[in-house]
């Protein structure tokens, strides 16, 4: 078995640490729903009790579980996950049901799928003992990645929701079949590259200015799984589903996998290239990604928000294509937050469009202020370090690979909405990561917290001691 | 592997820090440019649950908020003589606001800091918090003679009215105007947004402020800026120029009659100005020089660029002229001279206050809600366009115009007063002319300033724009 060693972690446990910051998560999710009840209408929430039971109850079994299931894995992770879930909760009970209008949402939903999340998450740290046997499936993974990536685009079966197929109706429910694409996707990654790294990392030509090596380029036959990648999220996802937000997060994931499997720059340049450039080259010809690029440019010009004038013409911008009206209210919702937030329940956040999808976080980010959405962000940032710690603390690479690809998978799903909703980068549309409404974002952040748990549990429980040092006996850890 | 697991991190750890440092841009630095964007309407939604203040012309309320009733929170803002009082007192409607309910909203909204400690008080006391009270220093029957005036008259235009001592301004009206209770419903937001559209949409323009936002040539009106020149430069009113019935400019520039000013011979400046000779200033700019002329026109507020009043005022131009052609057009308010009315008004003015121009103001005071005054206008000395001597040379020449011999605005005279004024007849590059009047009365003792302009009257000043004039005047002076 490939290996390598370790970044060594002290072997110790922290359960209580991780049952009191848990509690600490519960209290802050339930005390913010007591401020905007109290903000909003007035009197404390209903249902406090209800959700006090139910969330509590929920994170509390989650504790219990991990204590014996996984009793060595990062106890930072559960309570980060936690309070991000329930903030994302509490702001949902603060749009819909502290406003009386549940037709779009509701925070019981929420609960209720956070409640399944955690149920699949608990069975994944159950029955997957050892990730590393998932090392032995990279096809199917990449299959079935694959063919989720397509459901949508079955007719009959795939639904467009804001102009992106990424959607499934299966009658009783809508499915984002993306959102475990991308899981499977890392899991496929991990594998084939592990085995691929050595040919992956051969440098057949040099490219050089003068005496300077720029470039190494790898030989032509390598480049395959570069090339399909590279097809599939252009043509498949940015062309035929208008998936742009997973496209850019499949590519960069695909990106930062395969630098930390063979460390080196000349890929992250060849990708890089072959990305921007086939998205300038497609730039003409696809309206949806010319309006994304518009509206995050030239966000303020009249006609792309849309004006009471350029409304009146039929020609506009705005009639024709799209308007840039949500993220332009997102800064606005912004700017009226400013340092401190005008506190949960005090906002005008309803003037964002669909505020509670992508645009959740500019709801924070008027009712929190900078703050509240600091604290988030450094959650979120802190959870994908540990993410990475585990991959640095376990010694076999595939769980390398693994752990670390999800983890910036984590990390670069933030980037994408918040910086999109920010207007870092143009807008995309996916979803923060435990916090945005959504039961398949839900469901795949809980798996992807699952996997990581068990990692973690691997790597930072300590090797079984020798009981008798006879030398002949090798005590194999399982 | 640790080496690039770690510059992952790292790289991780870089997009947070760009996402971090990104939202502290946009909530700290970037928030106040934000929240007063035109397109966010976060604070006038807000504003309509607040009571607002009170805008009010001597004791009337001509804007004021009412609760809407019934289950609203909302305020309904309610305009007394909407028509009238709109070109100054705007319009607060869902989303936006325009005039004196922009320019002084955050007294009117009760957000400015000067009221800060009356905010706190009534939040101790408990009582319900109102924005403070704007008194205006419109006299509302210089206001009504200005609207009734364009009114009989059917044509575009405006006219303003100063105080020619302390620089108040008596009136601001412009035609066509509207009526800002149509687009300040509450209640039916849909017909007040439809017609706020149209209003924005319509080719006259009802929501320009003609006196303070639009540029005229001011034509003849000018000659009173071209003789204040020659007189500070050492001419007196007896000092002639030759006077001919057309001056070779380029192309020649004729009389208004076609004929020479004084029967052929050289013309008195004061002659000049009172039948409004042609030549004779022309002759006179064009002897001066583009630089005294350019220095004139400014010290009388011209080029000084935009002012607020608190209203917007866009500039009025006299370019500095060197070829001795367009110069002597511009001395007779041509080619490339541009003022808009109130620039005109303070001409009259500066003369009629012995040369001292007052800086114009709207807003004479403010009242937080317990009736203290927060703020009240101080009179302040614009600039001193001329010497007292030369304003009262230019006084009696004016005087000239209403009431000499020949005349060319006595339809500006108000019996058993002496008013000094001036009469214009701009030519314009697109349709008849514009028909100017500047003046002030009485004579002696100025109490007033006006200046109207009658858009594309196709007649001449003293016909058309002379009788709103005196309208205007005698509102003022009869009270």
């Amino acid at each position: 078995m490939t290996t390598e060693a370790p970044t060594q972690l002290p072997p110790v446990k922290r359960r209580n640490a991780e049952l009191v910051m848990t509690v600490f998560a519960v209290a802050l999710t339930l005390f913010a729903m007591v401020e905007a009840g109290l903000t909003r209408n007035g009197e404390m929430p209903a249902s406090l009790f209800v959700y006090g039971v139910l969330f509590g109850g929920l994170a509390l079994l989650a504790h219990l579980f991990i204590r014996f299931f996984a009793p060595w894995s990062d106890p930072l992770l559960l309570p980060l996950a936690t309070l991000l879930n329930g903030l994302g909760i509490a702001m949902l009970w603060r749009l819909f049901e502290a406003t009386g209008d549940t037709s779009r949402g509701s925070a019981l939903d929420q609960l209720i799928l956070t409640a399944a999340s955690m149920a699949v998450f608990a069975a994944v740290v159950y029955f997957l003992k050892e990730p590393r046997t998932l090392q032995r499936y990279p096809y199917i993974m990449a299959l079935s990645a694959v063919v989720l990536l397509l459901l949508p685009a079955i007719p009959g079966l795939g639904m467009t929701v804001n102009g992106a197929r990424q959607w499934i109706n299966l009658g009783v429910t809508t499915l984002q079949p993306s959102e475990f694409a991308k899981i499977a996707l890392v899991i496929f990654l991990a594998g084939y590259m592990v085995s691929k790294r050595d040919v992956m990392a051969l440098a057949s030509r040099q490219i050089k200015v003068g005496p300077v090596k720029v470039l190494d380029l790898p030989r032509a036959r390598d480049t395959a799984p570069m090339a399909v990648m590279w097809g599939f999220c252009i043509i498949v996802l940015v062309i035929l589903m208008n998936d742009l937000g997973t496209s850019l997060m499949l590519f960069g994931t695909f990106l930062a996998m395969i630098y930390v499997a063979t460390h080196r720059a000349n890929w992250l340049v060849i990708g890089l290239t072959a990305f921007f450039g086939a998205c300038a080259a497609i730039y003409p010809f696809v309206p949806h990604f010319r309006v994304r690029m518009v509206t995050w440019l030239e966000a303020f010009r009249p006609d792309v928000y849309c004006t009471d004038e350029a409304m009146a013409n039929p020609d506009s911008f705005c009639n024709t294509l799209g308007n840039s009206q949500q993220l332009v209210q997102g800064l606005f919702a912004l700017a009226e937050g400013g340092m401190t937030g005008t506190g949960l329940g005090g906002g005008k956040p309803g003037y964002v469009p669909e505020v509670q999808n992508d645009f959740i976080f500019a709801a924070f980010g008027e009712e929190l202020g900078l703050a509240g959405i600091m604290v988030m962000l450094l959650s979120m940032a802190l959870l994908v370090e540990r993410g990475m710690r585990i991959a640095l603390a376990s010694k076999e690479l595939f769980i390398k690979m693994f752990a670390s690809g999800i983890s910036f998978l984590i990390a670069f799903q933030t980037f994408v909405v918040i910086g999109g909703v920010t207007r870092v980068i143009p807008m995309t549309g996916a979803t923060i990561p435990f916090v945005a409404k959504g039961g398949s974002a839900l469901l795949s952040s809980w798996i992807m917290l699952a996997l990581l748990m068990r990692m973690s549990n691997n790597a930072r429980k300590p090797a079984p001691q020798a009981i008798q040092d006879e030398g002949a006996t090798q005590v194999i850890s399982r | 592997m640790n080496k690039p697991i770690r510059r992952l991190a790292l790289f991780t750890m870089a997009l947070f820090g760009v996402l971090l440092l990104n939202v502290s841009w946009i909530q700290t630095f970037q928030a106040e440019t934000l929240r007063e964007h035109p397109y966010n309407r976060r604070q006038f939604i807000e504003s309509l649950t607040q009571h607002r203040g009170s805008i009010l012309v001597g004791s009337e309320e001509v804007a004021y908020s009412e609760p809407v009733g019934g289950d609203s929170e909302q305020f309904q803002r309610h305009y007394e003589n909407g028509s009238m009082y709109a070109p100054v007192v705007g319009a607060f409607r869902a989303g936006s606001a325009t005039g004196i309910e922009r320019a002084e909203n955050s007294f009117l909204d009760g957000s400015n800091e000067l009221l800060a400690v009356n905010n706190f008080r009534d939040m101790l006391t408990g009582e319900e918090p109102k924005g403070a009270d704007v008194y205006l220093t419109l006299d509302s029957g210089a206001q009504q003679a200005a609207m009734d005036g364009f009114q009989s008259l059917g044509k575009n235009g405006a006219a303003v009215a100063l105080d020619p001592e302390t620089g108040a301004v008596l009136a601001s009206y412009s035609h066509p105007t509207y009526d800002p209770n149509s687009v300040a419903s509450v209640t039916e937001t849909d017909a007040a947004a439809k017609n706020w559209t149209e209003l924005e949409a319509s080719e006259q323009q009802p929501l320009l402020n003609r006196g303070l936002q639009q540029v005229y040539p001011p034509g003849s009106t000018f000659k009173v800026v071209t003789a204040a020149a020659a007189l500070e430069n050492g001419a007196t009113p007896e000092s002639t120029q030759e006077a001919p019935a057309t001056l070779d400019l380029g192309a020649p520039l004729p009389n208004a009659w076609g004929g020479p000013c004084n029967n052929g011979a050289p013309d008195s400046l004061a002659h000049s100005i009172e039948i409004s000779c042609n030549t004779s200033m022309a002759n006179w700019a064009i002897e001066l020089g583009g630089q005294k002329m350019h220095e004139q026109a400014e010290a009388f507020g011209f080029n000084q660029g935009p002012m607020e009043i608190p209203l917007p005022v866009v500039e009025s131009s006299s370019p500095l002229e060197t070829d001795p052609n367009i110069l002597g057009r511009s001395g007779i308010g041509q080619a490339n001279v541009e003022a808009t009315p109130l620039q005109m008004a303070m001409v009259a003015a500066g003369v009629a206050n012995d040369g001292d121009v007052m800086k114009p103001y709207l807003v004479d005071s403010v009242q937080n809600s317990n009736l203290e005054e927060v703020k009240a206008a101080q009179p302040e000395v614009y600039s001193n366009a001329i010497s007292s001597s030369t304003a009262e040379d230019l006084t009696q020449m004016m005087i000239g115009v209403t009431e000499g011999d020949e005349a060319s605005g006595p339809a500006g005279a108000i019996p058993g007063i002496h008013v000094a004024g001036k009469t214009g007849t701009a030519e314009t590059a697109s349709g008849p002319t514009h028909n100017w009047f500047i003046s002030f009365a009485p004579a002696e003792d100025p109490q007033v300033a006006v200046a109207v302009v009658v858009e594309h009257g196709g007649q001449s000043g003293g016909t058309l724009a002379a009788p709103i004039a005196k309208e205007m005047m005698e509102a003022v002076i009869n009270e």
